[in-house]
């Protein structure tokens, strides 16, 4: 067998050398009714890699691939263009078989990587400091919602009409079990963002106020007002970001006030996967980095007075704090981190602002092709590369009829929010720099035939 | 002025009704350098055995307990600046906080210097 | 010293906001046309301030990166309860199949029929390895898993209205397990283990009463032993109403050997990055699958895959209410680490049923050949006992001149090996954890104990060297303790005027 080096002859010199006549004397302590003598024969046997290709191979042909259709979906993950060396990259094996770096003397690869990780991630979202990554933007949302209960020793969080609804979920989800209140609402099909429900509701008894930028609408507001009021009333304000290509265009998070920005790294670097693995962006005011949870990455000096990188402040980690740890993530997502720092390293500046501009002006462009069909009208005032359309009709069923059609045409409403009756006529839509003028008009074909 | 000493390594110096509380030369040297404390603010009410401060080093974290119920009269800043404070003082300088005792009974229980010094010997 | 600060193939990188590349790009994108934006007026004002590196600047500068790394392609990674195993290519190969790695989770489910029944597929391998009931494969990693699990024993007893309070957990345990136990809400305490190094389950029957919601234990445990037991326990807990959680971060001892439900289990969380051998990654991205019995089944979270006719269907929350309505909710966006599944499925498949019965043989058989190579200068305190499991554990006993097990590490590193797990288990004074793991050659073990005796020798010799141990590293020791003091976690421009100086 093709990854199992011992052959029959060292299996019985090493038994000899133990002093043990067969395999079996070494499972003694295994009761005998728990003990299985043969293989599970409910399962296949071995086999080839030819075999093992077949078999998933043929699996991966019954799903429609995202590069060989027009696609528009969007809502927490979004297909970009990867340059060729990020893959090449990050398959060598001394970053792809690596460990945890817990002994930096034989690992300053990955921690120089992850520095440089940490650095542009708190410039990007325009904070202080970043870890070294969660394991995505949703239980990143989470951890920023209890990070933000320990600072401010409150328990009442509000989260944005615009926050994901996966993200929502989660965190309803956890709430159950911590005891922590949340308040929630549906977004509504209007042109802007829920500003004025949030600064109505932010009081002295807020732990943190949690809005997404741009929202799951694709809608842009200023956060400014918001971080203010959260100040003045001792809260704190988390933005989640869920594009960060949008950071290319438009002002961050931390600048306009934010003390906690959390994020999806996905669109930079890591490409759609179905869902996962993701990597989870995490930064914050300097002040509060102790409360931070997950691994960080610090700067020293080794014994010779050389420059090098450790994981440091692990005391609030879970090895160590046991029951009174900040967190009890332990492997996150440190490939996919990466991933997203070589391809922000071969973006630049220049490349993130050129590729934002190009995203942005694809999405006007089939905005405003799509709003000249009969009965279908652009939701956002404003918006980065995502826009919702309503549509005459109840949209999940518009998307099936557009999918057989052969073009992947936005994510319903109806799927992120069942059963809510104001919404199920909307659709979201995504335009990245993947899609073509083509792509654009066989969307407005395949949904004016879908209308029809 | 008297001096007594916990079972989780807390010296307490009384005088009169005030004390001054930190952990001992042992805690310290058992804790590794210390990089980071959090000690209570001024008027904190402290139960006695309840949580008080945080000290961590670099491999652990340990609560700081209050020796005796009172409230907090100052957290010592100095450390906050400089945890080192802890290792190179800890009985002296690198004190966590001073203390209003509300029941000076309570110190009957603890040990003095010669009883914790068995103590420590006999772990 | 060579000019550079380079030596030979050791070169030395700086950080890329170092080079003076505020104004470089490694990628074409074309001019993008000007139009009028709809961007509410928050156009960015201010530089970003991230630098770029044409295509042949960053590949060097990762290319040396790397080569600063130790990895399992390197060498054996001896890592106790990590199970480092080797990385199957095949894995990475399957993984970027277009079919998997190019689409979308919120596409029509009719459109990603083959992910679905992929999903399916290692859930059932996971289901029928173990002997459960049932798999919830959406949580993140192994430390998610755990939350997963402890959630749905939370959620059980809070439906038969019968809450209850506290956690036992083993002394021994990895410190994910209290630290979990206490989001949950629980408080937890400690089981102690008796002198053969297992649970005392004497002292935990005392415990078990109506406030103990469950109990975690790790099979085999974290001194590599099987705990025999385990049946026993399980019976015990249930007996006074609670659940039983296990670790199964040590499922590479007993994979095809044993099956964790035949102890009397209700949730067990599988890392996949540990026995199905997806890649570490330098951190994650991991997987932590939970298998559960048929008393945890109706708990488990949404999202999951369900076959019903000849169709794969996602469970998520709308049609959860018809047949899944005590779910205990959602763990994270989207449905898992498709990733990490695509790879474990080509590991299973390439390995099938009788090649993972031999993973766990050969796994035994390595960590027992080198226990008895090294017990006569290495302290081994269960190695009388009788055999270990797949990991073999040395304590610091007979060390000399004010030598540690942190000093042995970083002489080994010098060695060419990356340390075992130190410290750990806590109940082992100047523990050493080794799990060779199965993909070792005999060649590679007889190295890494040569190696290992040689250091083992040192340290009871109390040679002072290896207080300066590493030497010939990358970086020598570094001070973690100016780290923790001064954090400096992203980069800082240097003061021009200091600079100047």
């Amino acid at each position: 067998m093709r990854y199992l080096p011992l052959s029959d002859a060292d299996r019985g010199a090493m038994l000899g050398a133990i002093g043990a006549t067969s395999i079996d004397d070494l499972f003694v302590d295994v009761p005998e009714a728990a003990h299985l003598d043969r293989k599970i024969a409910a399962l296949p046997d071995h086999a080839s890699e030819l075999s093992v290709e077949r078999q998933l191979g043929a699996l991966a042909k019954r799903n429609m691939v995202a590069g060989e259709v027009p696609f528009f979906l969007g809502c927490g993950a979004y297909r970009h263009h990867i340059p060729a060396s990020v893959d090449h990259l990050i398959q060598r094996g001394e970053f792809l078989t690596s460990y945890t770096p817990y002994q930096p003397e034989i690992a300053q690869g990955t921690l120089q990587a992850l520095f440089e990780f940490q650095t542009q991630v708190a410039r990007l979202f325009g904070c202080e400091v970043a870890n070294a990554s969660m394991y995505d933007g949703s239980t990143a949302c989470w951890e920023a919602i209890v990070m933000a209960r320990r600072v401010t020793r409150r328990g009442k969080a509000i989260l944005s009409s615009g926050l994901h609804p996966h993200y929502v979920e989660v965190a309803k989800t956890m709430a159950r079990f911590t005891g922590d209140l949340l308040e929630t609402a549906f977004p509504e099909l209007l042109p802007t963002t829920d500003v004025a429900r949030l600064l109505g509701a932010i009081d002295g008894e807020t732990s943190c106020v949690v809005v997404q930028y741009p929202d799951i609408l694709g809608r842009i507001g200023d956060l400014s007002e918001i971080a203010a009021r959260c100040r003045e009333q001792g809260a704190l304000l988390i933005a989640v970001v869920t594009e960060p290509v949008a950071l290319g265009a438009l002002r961050p998070p931390g600048e306009m006030g934010a003390d906690i920005v959390v994020g999806e790294g996905q669109s930079i670097g890591v490409g759609l996967n179905f869902g996962g693995p993701y990597v989870g962006l995490f930064a914050c005011r300097e002040k509060l980095v102790r409360q931070m949870p997950g691994r960080l990455c610090g700067e020293t000096v080794d014994a010779d007075g050389k420059r090098g990188f450790v994981l440091t402040l692990s005391t609030r980690e879970q090895h160590i704090r046991r029951e009174k740890a900040t967190s009890n993530i332990c492997t996150n997502s440190g490939l996919c981190a990466l991933a997203f720092t070589i391809h922000m390293t071969l973006l630049g500046e220049r490349g993130l602002r050129d590729l934002a501009a190009v995203n942005h002006a694809r999405a006007c462009q089939a905005a405003d092709k799509f709003a000249q069909l009969r009965g279908v009208e652009v939701v956002n005032q404003s918006f980065f590369n995502e826009f919702t359309l309503c549509l005459p009709k109840e949209a999940r069923p518009v998307v099936r009829a557009m999918a057989d059609a052969g073009v992947l045409g936005g994510v319903s409403l109806g799927r992120l929010y069942p059963g809510a009756a104001t919404l199920e006529n909307g659709l979201v839509v995504a335009v990245t720099e993947t899609v073509t003028e083509e792509d654009i008009d066989a969307f407005a074909a395949a949904l004016q035939e879908a209308l029809a | 002025m008297s001096l007594y000493f916990t079972e989780q390594h807390e010296w307490i110096r009384v005088d009169g009704d005030v004390a001054t509380v930190g952990i001992t030369d042992h805690a310290q040297g058992q804790l590794g350098d210390v990089v980071f404390v959090e000690v209570p603010d001024a008027g904190r009410a402290l139960r006695k055995g309840g949580e008080a401060a945080v000290v961590e080093s670099v491999k652990a974290a340990s609560d700081v307990y209050a020796p005796a119920s009172g409230e907090v009269v100052e957290g010592n800043q100095a450390l906050v600046d400089d945890p080192s404070l802890v290792n190179t003082s800890a009985e002296a300088d690198g004190w966590f906080f001073t203390l209003r005792l509300s029941d000076t009974a309570e110190l009957e229980g603890l040990m003095d210097e010669p009883a914790y010094r068995s103590y420590v010997a006999s772990r | 010293m060579t000019f550079t600060g380079n030596r030979a193939l050791m070169l030395e990188q700086p950080l890329i906001f170092e080079m003076g590349l505020e104004d470089g790009t490694g990628v074409d994108i074309g001019a993008p046309p000007a139009i009028a934006t709809r961007l509410a007026g928050l156009e960015r004002n201010r530089p970003i301030n991230l630098p770029g590196l044409s295509e042949p600047q960053a590949v060097r500068h990762y290319t040396r990166l790397s080569r600063q790394n130790y990895a399992i392609d390197l060498g054996l990674f001896p890592l106790g309860s990590c199970t480092m195993k080797h990385n199957p290519r095949l894995n990475e190969k399957i993984a970027r199949l277009p079919g998997f790695a190019d689409i979308h989770p919120l596409q029509p489910t009719d459109t990603v029929q083959g992910a679905l029944a992929l999903i399916d597929l290692v859930g059932h391998w996971l289901v029928t390895l173990t002997g459960m009931n049932s798999v919830a494969m959406s949580p993140k990693a192994g430390a998610h898993g755990e939350l997963c699990g402890l959630l749905a024993i939370r959620s059980a007893l809070e439906a038969r209205g019968d809450a209850r309070s506290v956690v036992l957990v083993p002394e021994s345990a990895h410190g994910t397990n209290p630290a979990t136990a206490a989001f949950c809400g629980y408080a937890v305490e400690n089981i102690p283990a008796n002198e053969a190094g297992r649970v005392d389950l004497d002292a935990l029957k005392e415990r078990l009463g109506p406030d103990v919601a469950g109990v975690m234990i790790t099979n085999p445990n974290t001194c590599g032993l099987f705990e025999p037991d385990m049946i026993a326990i399980s019976d015990a807990v249930h007996a006074a109403g609670a659940l039983v959680y296990c670790d199964g971060a040590n499922f590479n001892a007993i994979v095809g050997r044993v099956r964790p439900g035949d102890l009397g289990i209700d949730a067990m969380h599988i890392n996949l990055h540990k026995t199905f051998s997806t890649p570490h990654g330098g951190g994650g991205p991991g997987a932590g699958p939970v298998v559960f019995s048929e008393a945890l089944t109706p708990f488990a979270p949404l999202p999951f895959v369900e076959k019903q006719g000849d169709q794969f269907v996602l469970v998520e929350e709308e049609i959860a209410g018809e047949h899944h309505g005590r779910t205990f909710g959602r763990m994270t966006a989207f449905h898992g680490q498709m990733g990490m599944f695509t790879r474990a499925a080509s590991y299973m498949l390439s390995h099938g049923a009788d090649g993972l019965r031999q993973v766990a043989e050969d796994a035994v058989l390595n960590a027992n050949y080198v226990l008895r190579q090294l017990e006569d200068v290495l302290d081994a305190p269960f190695g009388a006992s009788g055999p270990c499991m797949h990991e073999a554990l040395f304590s610091d006993k007979g060390f000399e001149g004010g030598l540690s097990t942190l000093d042995l590490a970083k002489g080994l590193i010098d060695e060419g090996f990356h340390p075992m797990t130190m410290y750990f288990p806590l109940v082992v004074h100047g523990a050493m954890l080794v799990e060779p793991t199965e993909t070792e050659s005999k060649a590679a073990l007889d190295e890494f104990i040569g190696a290992l005796r040689s250091v083992a020798q040192r340290a009871k010799a109390g040679d002072q060297d290896l207080k300066a141990a590493p030497v010939h590293a990358p970086r020598r020791r570094l001070d973690e303790t100016l780290a923790a003091r001064r954090p400096v976690l992203t980069y800082r421009a240097p003061d021009p005027a200091e600079a100047a100086e």
